[in-house]
């Protein structure tokens, strides 16, 4: 299971989700593996304002991670800058009327000529790679368990508590 | 928990849940396609979202679009390990009607030959309406195509052209058998396992949706199935699914 996963789960039990406490579920004697995932910077972009950037700080901590920064990422810090990768020259030439065209393409999100940052690939590590294969996730809530085996989480409920 | 209830969960745990155990592997080798309006409609989801495919049996819907995110869910064991092949997203084991996610967050959903699995009209609708608690409210009362929305799909009564000849005013509450294929070597007969369905009627899946609070955007008939495309409306969706 992944980080950017554990940000959209919550306990089960109808009485716990309007519980504050009940999310995030809090992992414990997690076993964290790193499973490659094709990374996809247009996508990583597109993804950043649904982000619960305060949830991963929390979940970073639970793990044992490196802490993220403090606030989440602008869009632009995902990309190198034109005079860093030096992909944006023929747009110079153009001159100002042809800049304009260039920003509303990438902001239709159709191009991406700027090459990603190392922010943007340690965000897709975190995201997307980082995975919990064994553990406990815990409800802050009513305390409940429920099992990680093999990189799946189970939330079906014993009966006395459905 | 109420006494029906309890009873509805028994049975369905042994006429749907035990035989999708015991048929995951062949269920999955026949299911690898994405049919065309699911597919239409997750390749029209914008990039960056994230939803939820509840349901997900062996994942075959969620490698349609590399731009979103999906997290499966499949009450079969089995088929959640099947899914989770699929790298790029992710899959749990849940219940419809108790989803492990928190409410209004989610830019879409996909609920694909789920509900008719429920087996009173009651527990369809409280499954109709968890899938639809999920997707994030709307800012104003104004009608938007970046609205949050749901695809919902079910069995239909009306297929008189398909092999199973079912059609208007036959009996909705069905035994559906599987034949699992015994294996020569060990001499293995073949088995006859049957899953409980609820065939809908035309107009029945609407009915369900408007219920719980659902708007429908679109809807239709696919292949011997009824789906809709729904979106909530207004405060009710939330309300039902409060503490009991």
């Amino acid at each position: 299971m992944k980080i950017l996963t554990l940000t959209f789960l919550t306990c089960a039990r109808k009485s716990c989700k309007p519980e504050p406490t009940s999310y995030p579920l809090h992992p414990t004697s997690a076993e964290l593996e790193i499973i490659p995932v094709d990374f996809n910077p247009l996508f990583l972009r597109a993804l950043l304002p649904r982000l619960d950037w305060p949830t991963l700080r929390i979940l970073c901590e639970a793990f044992g991670l490196p802490g993220l920064q403090e606030e989440a990422p602008e869009e632009d810090a995902l990309f190198l800058q034109p005079e860093e990768g030096g992909a944006m020259e023929d747009v110079e030439v153009q001159g100002e009327k042809g800049k304009e065209v260039v920003e509303d393409v990438e902001k239709k999100g159709e191009e991406e000529t700027r090459e990603a940052s190392q922010l943007a690939k340690d965000l897709h590590h975190l995201l997307l790679e980082t995975t919990m294969q064994e553990g406990k996730l815990v409800c802050g809530c009513c305390g409940h368990e429920y099992a990680v085996k093999e990189g799946i989480a189970n939330f079906l409920l014993p009966a006395h508590l459905v | 928990m109420a006494d029906g209830a309890a009873k509805a969960e028994e049975y369905e745990s042994q006429h749907v849940h035990q035989v999708y155990e015991e048929i995951a592997h062949h269920f999955s080798a026949t299911r690898y396609k994405p049919w065309p309006i699911i597919a239409k409609y997750l390749q029209s989801i914008p990039s960056g979202s994230v939803g939820v495919d509840v349901g997900c049996g062996n994942g075959k819907n969620m490698t349609v679009n590399s731009n979103i995110f999906i997290i499966g869910s499949d009450r079969s064991e089995s088929l959640v390990k099947i899914a989770a092949d699929k790298k790029s997203h992710d899959t749990v084991v849940g219940d419809i009607l108790d989803l492990p996610h928190p409410l209004g967050q989610f830019d879409f959903a996909i609920c694909i030959a789920v509900v008719h699995h429920l087996s009173t009209r009651e527990r369809r609708v409280q499954a109709v309406g968890a899938v639809l608690s999920l997707l994030k409210q709307r800012n104003s009362t104004a009608k938007s195509d970046k609205d949050a929305t749901a695809l919902i799909y079910v069995w239909a009564l009306e297929q008189k052209n398909s092999r199973r000849g079912w059609d208007e005013g036959g009996e909705q509450d069905v035994m559906v058998p599987w034949v699992k294929k015994g294996s020569k070597t060990s001499e293995q007969p073949d088995k006859i396992v049957e899953r409980y369905y609820h065939l809908y009627r035309k107009g029945e899946l609407e009915e369900d949706i408007r219920e719980v609070g659902g708007e429908i955007v679109e809807s239709g008939y696919e292949k011997d199935n009824w789906w809709a495309i729904a979106r909530r409306c207004d405060q009710r969706v939330e309300n039902q699914l409060g503490p009991q």
